[in-house]
Order: C-alpha cells, then sequence, then structure tokens
C-alpha cells in the first residue's frame, strides 16, 4: 500500500534519514523505533510529503507520491502528532476541519459515528478547551479519520499521556488497523508499545534502517 | 545653553548630534543593565544615520539646479536601500530582500507616482524627494515590522501550520490568520500617529514650513496630507509584503520551509 524506497533527507551539514526502504500493507502497523534523534519523526515526515526527500521517493498503491497533489496525497496518508493540535471551537468544528478544505461537509450522523469510533460518543458540541488530554488526542485522531485515509502516521501519538490515556489509545490504534483495514506507521520510542501494536518494525539509529522485519525478531534480537 | 558655546551653525549643529546621540545611548546603557545589548546595533544605526543624511544632504544640495527627473533615480536608489534594510528583520525568510523592495515600490512608489500627478506633491527636486522619502521610510519601517511579526508568529505555530497542512488545507490558507496580524500590528504606528496628530506632536514638516513662512493653517493641512500619503503607502507596502511573503514560507508542495533554525 505504502512503499518507500531508498527515502532520504538531508540538509546543510547533517544528515536526517538515509536510504530507508520498507513498506506497510493495508491493516498492518509499522512501528518505526529508535532513540531521540534518530530521526524517526523526520522520517515519518517524508511519508507525507511534509517535508520533501533529498533521495528517493515513496509509493502509494504503486504510484510515485510525487505524482500526487500534496493535499490528496496527505488527504491519503492522514497524520496524528504527539500534540493535538486541536483547533479553537467544538469538537464537531475539529472533525469538519478537513472535509471542508475540500468544500464537503460532514452529516452530523458521520460525525457522531467518527466519535463513537473513538470512543467519545457525544462528544460533538463540547467545546476542545474542556477536553483532558486523553479526549483531545481521541479528538485528533477522529479528525485524523474524517479524511477517510487509507494510512495513518502516528508520531508518539501516546506520550504526552497518562497511562489510563495512553491504553485507551493503543485501544484505538489497534481497532483502526484490525477493523478499518488501514495501513499504520507509529513512531514510538517505547519497545514495550510496539510489540503491544505492531506486526513489524524497523529499527532507525542516526538516520538509517539497520534492522527490520517481523516485531518480534526485529525487537528481541 | 549651547548657543552660548557654538556660534557657527555647522559647529551648533554637530554639538547637537552629540548630545542627542548621548541620549539614545544612555538608553543603551540602562538596556545593558537588564541585560539587553543593543550597543553595536545603535552606534553603527547613529554613524550610518548621520553620514546617510549628511550625504543625502550634500547631494541635494548639487542637484537642486538639475531637471526634475532626477529626483526618480534618487527616490528609486532610496526604495531599494529601504529593501535592504527592512529585510534584515525577517531573518531567515527566503526572498526578504525581494519581497521588500517590491512591497515599498508597490506601496510607497505607487503613492509618490498618483500624487505627484494629481499636484498634491510638488514636482521640484527639493519637494519630491524630502517628501517622498518619508514615504519611503515609513514605508519601510511598517515592512519590516509586518515582516518581523509574520516571522515570529509562524515560528511560534509551526506546530498548528503542519496540523493544518496535514489536514489538507493549502499552504496559503494555513498561514493566513498570521498575515492578517502582521497586517494589522504593522499599521499600528501609523494609526496613532495620524490619531494623534496635533494633540501629541506637532511633526517637524509642519514646523518647518512655518519657520520657512507658509501659513499655519495651510502648513497644518499640508502636515495631514503627508501622514495620510504616509498612511496609504505603509498600509500598501504591508498588504503587499505580508502577501507575497507568505508564498515564500511556504513550497511549491505546501511545505513550510520557514522553522526554528533557518
Amino acid at each position: 500500500m505504502l512503499r518507500a524506497e531508498d527515502l532520504g533527507r538531508s540538509v546543510p551539514g547533517k544528515v536526517l534519514v538515509t536510504g530507508a526502504t520498507f513498506e506497510v500493507h493495508k491493516g498492518e502497523t509499522l512501528a518505526i523505533v529508535g532513540p531521540s534523534g534518530s530521526g524517526k519523526s523526520s522520517l515519518l515526515r517524508l511519508l507525507n510529503r511534509l517535508d520533501e526527500p533529498t533521495s528517493g521517493t515513496v509509493y502509494l498503491d504503486g504510484v510515485d507520491y510525487r505524482q500526487i497533489a500534496p493535499r490528496e496525497l496527505r488527504r491519503r496518508a492522514g497524520m496524528v502528532t504527539q500534540r493535538p493540535y486541536l483547533f479553537p471551537g467544538t469538537v464537531a468544528d475539529n472533525l469538519q476541519f478537513g472535509p471542508r478544505q475540500r468544500g464537503q461537509e460532514l452529516s452530523p450522523e458521520v460525525v457522531e459515528e467518527l466519535l463513537a469510533g473513538v470512543g467519545l460518543a457525544g462528544y460533538g458540541s463540547r467545546d476542545v478547551a474542556n477536553l483532558s488530554g486523553g479526549e483531545a488526542q481521541r479528538v485528533s485522531f477522529a479528525r485524523a479519520l474524517a479524511n477517510s485515509p487509507e494510512a495513518l502516521l502516528l508520531d508518539e501519538p501516546t506520550s504526552a499521556l497518562d497511562d489510563d490515556a495512553k491504553r485507551g489509545v493503543e485501544t484505538l490504534i489497534q481497532q483502526i488497523g484490525r477493523e478499518q483495514g488501514i495501513a499504520c506507521v507509529l513512531v514510538t520510542h517505547e519497545v514495550g508499545q510496539a510489540e503491544r501494536l505492531a506486526e513489524r518494525a524497523l529499527i532507525l539509529e542516526a538516520g538509517r534502517i539497520v534492522r527490520s522485519g517481523p516485531v518480534e525478531e526485529v525487537l528481541r534480537a | 545653553m549651547l548657543k552660548t558655546w557654538f556660534h557657527g551653525q555647522l559647529q551648533l549643529g554637530l554639538a547637537q548630534a552629540g548630545v542627542a546621540a548621548l541620549a539614545a545611548l544612555s538608553v543603551v546603557l540602562l538596556a545593558h543593565r537588564r541585560g539587553i545589548h543593543l550597543e553595536k546595533e545603535l552606534v553603527i544605526a547613529m554613524a550610518r544615520g548621520l553620514v546617510q543624511i549628511v550625504a543625502v544632504g550634500s547631494i541635494l544640495l548639487l542637484l537642486l539646479r538639475r531637471p526634475s527627473w532626477t529626483s526618480v533615480f534618487l527616490l528609486l536608489v532610496m526604495i531599494v536601500a529601504a529593501g535592504a534594510t527592512s529585510a534584515r528583520r525577517a531573518k531567515g525568510m527566503p526572498g526578504a530582500f525581494e519581497v521588500s523592495t517590491g512591497a515599498i515600490a508597490c506601496g510607497a512608489g505607487s503613492v509618490i507616482a498618483l500624487m505627484t500627478l494629481l499636484g498634491v506633491i510638488d514636482t521640484p527636486i527639493t519637494a519630491l524627494v524630502p517628501v517622498g522619502s518619508m514615504l519611503i521610510a515609513n514605508a519601510m519601517n511598517t515592512n519590516g515590522l509586518a515582516l518581523n511579526r509574520f516571522r515570529s508568529d509562524v515560528l511560534a505555530h509551526v506546530g498548528e501550520i503542519e496540523t493544518e497542512l496535514a489536514l489538507v488545507a493549502d499552504g496559503k490558507s494555513s498561514v493566513a490568520p498570521y498575515v492578517q496580524v502582521s497586517f494589522e500590528a504593522s499599521l499600528i504606528p501609523a494609526i496613532d500617529s495620524l490619531r494623534s496628530l496635533g494633540i501629541v506632536w506637532i511633526p517637524g514638516l509642519m514646523a518647518g514650513m512655518m519657520l520657512s513662512g507658509a501659513r499655519p493653517v495651510y502648513a497644518a493641512v499640508y502636515q495631514f496630507v503627508v501622514l495620510a500619503m504616509i498612511f496609504a503607502s505603509s498600509g500598501l507596502t504591508s498588504l503587499a509584503s505580508t502577501l507575497l511573503i507568505r508564498t515564500r514560507v511556504m513550497s511549491p508542495a505546501d511545505q513550510l520551509i520557514l522553522r526554528p533554525g533557518t
């Protein structure tokens, strides 16, 4: 579904990512694991072209992503970041953000369905200023899902949450992969989380993939 | 007091400049005590300013009897210099010089041209260059304020902007709120100048006109004319620069180029 080939990015004086080749299939979760500064987030940002690769490319269903309009690419490969960055207004306003960029409006039923999917049924009219950290992160998942993505790029989505909220979001990630058939790429520095959520993993060190394969083999090697 | 010690006009002028510079330096000293270091920037700016204004004064003296089109050349040079100066307030922003120069040319240049054509600004070099330079200088300040505010707002909201981009927003609309705030903030000094005209301050141009024999009412009205022109040229410049710069901080693939560390 999503295949990176020899993907890399350098900025003057620094190689952020180099020679990254991997793929992730529909309904599968791939974990990118590595210490701080190893280039995990930099690699993730290349997958939806928030940053421009200086080498290699990404194929989405076999099509070079440079042939896809950036906004369409980002609709198909949604992203959830460590901090949810909700927009001022209601939860429903946040879910409508993406569709409205494309001139579409979600019906109240679809909004409710998306919220129920992330465990927030009935939250549509709530002001985002009054949400807990875990609720805010669930809203950011629903907001990304409102664009009907085929892949989700998850950048340490639980690292700012307490244990309870973290477990809830982990369950949500499992559901998204299994029930909606969405390909997930999960950046995490937690080996345990990668084992719980991913089928396959790759380990990044200094911007280079040093191991990749089934999660048990890679993380216990 | 200075007049009792200095009798020649030039000596008196230099002494007055020295005292005024001391006042500015004392502010730098106060700022230094609070850990704010403006020494180098201010000393260079004051030295440059003094040399430049004396040089322009001398050039004007030489050009007094030249044809009017000479002023167009002088004003163009001023626009380029203003573009270079205010672009320094936009460190790390790609194309800041081109954007600043283009915006000042569009804002100040068009107002000067229109007002000269309509007869609001007189064509002799002694009128066109000083009034034109006032419009350019104010447009430069407004442009610097707008770009500086835009830069700091974008850098403070990288997360929000990239969240919008990741949610399919286009580059221009994701920075639009910061364009609007920068535009509004940059015009605060020009609006306050107009609002407080005659109450808080009596500008030098009016005083100069009265000293040279103009009727006080005409001098006052013309001062309003100048400030209205300053507002028009500053507003147009700020509008142009904020609209132009938003296309420079985004790549054609809607990627935010201006990021911390750039």
